[in-house]
């Protein structure tokens, strides 16, 4: 025992759905429990009860345990009191809440990955309700987003919102740290179903294999069978000029993400809204992703009040040829869903190319013409490349071309 | 104390502050008979030729007034938060030795906990108005000698004109006003945009005291106070704080969830096709309230329509509608933001209107029966659609009534709100208190679903695949429960502290003292 007394969690009058514990060990007087909580009068007794039953699990008989509480949930309350007792004795025993069975599905490799959303790690108050603004990932983030004396508490945090929050299908992911910090992250998240590891200002492909490699040591640990995808972010000069070999440093790498605000910082530029600066590093990550059959996304964009400069951000990053960008705000969600998705313009130019293509192919021509243009194989690729994404997305029937031939009759 | 069980299944005392009541009948159900009260009759000749009333000091004019033990006195809440009159009122009146006093406010702020101290010292018996913060606290654990009356802004010009509640001496803040005694709420560095929650009480009290802080010279032009009405007028510094009157400007919601609930609310309301050309549209202040407005605005916009009227608490949202043509008038009983009190004052078709005239129950129909689109709040709502908006699930008594019983007259009644607020479940077995009957609440949509009252058939069918969450309030409860656990329930003692009157004068329901460890 190094020390006796130890603090987890947040309080203050902004923290929400959180709480601040102060645990200290005792060698007699048994376990006493100071709560003070705004729900106290509905869920004062639960909250002393699940307490006492993670003490009991960690086999502490003698201490006093004070907490303010600002209305977090039983996962909340026991990541914090996990926490607190791991920095006063040392254990391997992990104080689990309930998988939910909802919380037990997998990913594609190929599945739409146009919109994740960030998650501060060590911010329950966020995690909450995430899921049901409609991003195609969630990320529940240690690295950035949580303060370096916060690291070990943000990680059980983590583990047990994987167990206890539903995300409504959207993709689980978590994005570690750096180095080796990021290999033990690996622990608290791999046994318990996350999706997609995002790996932070990744530069080489040894790292790539180093993270491919703990993460089979944990699956067979615990006798995990399904796939855990890897996205490596791109965050520097040196993971440019690498990102190539990178991107095939493992086939469960299934998309490439750049960012921006570390990688002008690393040229010693700043950032502008034209992005000039980043113009190569972004056009040779989408070529390399392109040619590695991999998705590449785009950074995030961090002006939140700015819809249209958004929405615009948006259109450009399409046009470069990127698949998806990151969200710090669920407000965003929707405005990179759509700019991403082609609109009705692409979607109707693209059903005629592909009529007029497969019209032409019956009649035994090999070239055809619409309007001035003519069209070849490139061409019809690109159109059907939309048709199937905008089927895919629902904008567009798959039976369209059965509805286009029933309007001509 | 005498107690039966009312029309809504709520054990209610017969008696209360020692005058009988009427136990809630059901709605529509309670009709009085006779005359509406009329204050005493004045005679000119008691009053100065030359129509000065200003007097020197607001004491010499409750002296005036024959302040005395037991009465009532009544304010408006025009000032909101930076109301500096209601208070100085009492401090007088505990200086002057007066025991008993009962305030009838149109409803209280923050800034008037420091009313505490004269509950302590016995000058005031008890309010009969909105009780938030530290007084609902202090109410709810029964320190208040008398018991509390909560009351609609509707069901308090019904109070007043069935005589139910007889006010001895209003004192009426006045932005500005003129020596006769006509006032009204625009200009003046207290300008507060519209007096309408004064109106009953300079009608109907027996003594009118006109505080103002910026006299003009006579006529005070346009007036919304009368001064054929007025005894006396007190020129004080200052009646408020400006910054805490209005808020300089109203603000959308920023939480991703809330504004989540927002535009779900909007695109229930126009796939089920309550949104139309015409309609008329009631929405609060609230920053979820705010956003439902936007979205609104943006649908009106693109399909090319217009609003008939809406009923504010404006704010520049409403404005911007009106403004931009997607609203024809605003019909406004109080001014939230600068924005509004500007317009207000410049457009024609932004009109003062009284709930003096938008809400009483006991007059022959009123405004909110006409409202298409009716957006309120609850701190509760239980499975038979019930509401709750004055007391929280821990039991403890912390908003006011406001219009929201008068409100869910409305055609179409929608209460968007989170289907939990930090860990505490909206949606109950049972609402702890008893605002609203679930037979006049329509809607209830959360961040996880949307619940229609099943009386609703036309809404149940408007909706029919329409691809909205649609889900029961069993079913929403669960979820929360899930999430949240199942909430223990506050323990109450018999002592009545509260009384709920409905928008007919019966009592809904009783709030208990909360039992406390």
């Amino acid at each position: 025992m190094k020390e006796s007394v130890a603090i987890s969690g947040n309080s203050g009058p902004k923290v929400r759905s959180d709480c601040e514990i102060v645990l200290e060990l005792k060698s007699e007087g048994g376990i006493l429990i100071d709560l003070s909580s705004k729900v106290k009068v509905l869920y004062g007794e639960s909250i002393i009860n699940l307490l006492t039953a993670i003490l009991d699990f960690f086999e502490i008989k003698d201490a006093v345990v004070r907490i303010i509480d600002s209305g977090a949930l039983p996962f909340v309350l026991a990541a914090r009191m996990e926490s607190v007792i791991k920095q006063l004795i040392s254990t391997d025993l992990e104080y689990l809440p309930e998988f939910l069975p909802e919380n037990n599905y997998y990913t594609s490799r190929d599945r739409f990955r146009f919109s994740r959303l960030y998650l501060p790690g060590n911010t329950p108050g966020l995690m909450i309700n995430a899921g049901l603004h409609s991003a195609d990932g969630i990320i529940l983030d240690l690295e950035d987003s949580v303060a370096p004396e916060k690291k070990e508490e943000a990680r059980i945090l983590v583990r047990n919102a994987l167990r206890q929050i539903n995300f409504n299908g959207a993709e689980r992911m978590v994005r570690i740290n750096q180095g080796e910090m990021g290999l033990r992250d690996l622990h608290f998240v791999i046994p318990h179903n996350v999706n997609l590891i995002l790996l932070p200002k990744c530069e080489t492909a040894d790292y790539i294999a180093q993270v491919e490699n703990e993460i089979t040591t944990i699956k067979s640990k615990f006798n995990i069978v399904s796939q855990v995808f890897l996205m490596p972010i791109i965050e520097s000069a040196l993971g440019i000029e690498n990102v190539f070999r990178i991107v095939n440093g493992s086939e469960n790498i299934v998309a490439v993400a750049i960012g921006l605000e570390d990688y002008t910082a690393d040229l010693g530029v700043s950032r502008t809204v034209g992005g000039k600066e980043s113009f190569y590093a972004r056009t040779r990550l989408v070529v390399a992703a392109k040619a590695a059959g991999i998705q590449p996304i785009d950074s995030v964009f961090s002006d939140v009040a700015d819809m249209e400069a958004l929405k615009n951000n948006v259109l450009e990053s399409k046009a470069l040829g990127f698949e998806g960008m990151g969200c710090i705000h669920p407000r965003q969600v929707s405005v990179i869903r759509q700019g991403f998705a082609p609109d009705k313009t692409e979607i109707e130019k693209s059903k005629k190319i592909i009529l007029a293509f497969e019209e032409a192919k019956l009649k035994g021509l090999g070239v055809v013409a619409l309007g001035s243009k003519m069209i070849d194989q490139p061409v019809v690729v690109r159109a059907e490349r939309t048709i199937s994404l905008a089927v895919r997305l629902g904008l567009l029937s798959a039976d369209w071309k059965k509805e286009a031939s029933a309007v001509e009759k | 104390m005498k107690t039966v069980i009312n029309a809504a299944g709520r054990t209610v005392p017969l008696e209360i502050n020692g005058e009988p009541v009427v136990p809630f009948r059901g709605v529509g159900k309670y009709k009085p008979e006779g005359s509406k009260y009329s204050p005493p009759i004045s005679s000119c000749s008691d009053y100065p030729d030359d129509g000065n009333k200003v007097v020197g000091s607001l004491e010499e004019a409750l002296r005036k007034c024959g302040l005395r033990n037991e009465m009532t006195i009544s304010t408006h809440h025009h000032l909101r938060d930076g109301d500096l009159v209601s208070n100085k009122v009492f401090e007088l009146a505990s200086e002057m030795g007066i025991k008993d006093l009962i305030w009838f406010p149109s409803a209280s702020f923050p800034c008037n906990d420091p009313l505490i101290k004269y509950l302590d010292d016995g000058t005031i018996n008890r309010i009969e108005g909105s009780m938030n913060g530290p007084l609902g606290r202090y109410v709810s654990e029964g320190k208040m000698k008398g018991t509390a009356v909560l009351r609609s802004h509707g069901g308090r010009v019904q109070a007043i004109q069935d005589g139910e509640v007889r006010i001895d001496i209003a004192v009426l803040a006045a932005p500005t006003a003129d020596s006769f005694g006509n006032a009204r709420g625009t200009s003046g560095s207290s300008a507060c945009g519209v007096l309408g929650y004064a109106k009953a009480d300079y009608m109907y009290a027996s003594k009118v005291i006109v505080v103002t802080d910026n006299l003009i010279e006579l006529p005070c032009f346009p007036m919304e106070i009368e001064g054929n009405y007025v005894d006396y007028v007190v020129v004080v510094d200052k009646i408020g704080i400006p910054e805490k009157i209005v808020s300089g400007t109203t603000q959308i919601t920023k939480s991703p969830d809330r504004l989540l609930i927002a535009e779900l609310t909007a695109s229930f309301l126009e796939k089920s096709g309550i949104l139309k050309d015409g309609a008329t549209i009631q929405a609060g202040a609230g920053g979820t309230s705010l956003a439902i407005a936007v979205f609104l605005h943006q649908i009106m916009k693109d399909k090319g329509w217009k609003s008939k009227f809406g009923f504010g608490g404006s704010t520049k949202y409403m404005v911007k509608m009106l403004e931009e043509g997607q609203m024809e008038y605003i019909l406004d009983a109080q001014v939230f933001d600068l924005d509004s009190v500007k317009s207000l004052e410049n457009n024609p078709n932004h009109v003062p209107y009284s709930v003096f005239n938008a809400y009483n129950y006991h007059s022959k129909g009123n405004l909110t029966s006409l409202m298409d689109i009716m957006i309120l709040g609850a701190t509760e709502v239980d499975l038979n659609f019930n509401g709750n908006v004055v007391t929280h699930s821990d039991g403890y008594l912390l908003h006011g009534i406001g219009g929201w019983q008068n409100c869910l007259h409305a055609r179409n009644v929608i209460l968007p709100i989170p289907l939990f607020r930090d860990r505490i479940p909206v949606i109950v077995d049972e609402v702890t208190t008893l605002c609203g009957p679930g037979e006049l609440i329509d809607v209830i949509i959360t961040e996880r679903g949307i619940a229609i009252n099943p009386l609703r058939h036309d809404l149940i069918e408007s909706v029919k695949g329409a691809g909205l969450p649609l889900k029961s309030l069993r079913e929403l409860k669960d979820e929360a429960e899930k999430i949240c656990g199942i909430p223990q329930k506050p323990q109450f003692e018999e002592k009545v502290v509260a009384a709920i009157k409905w928008v007919d004068g019966t009592v809904i329901d009783v709030v208990r003292k909360i039992k406390t460890s």
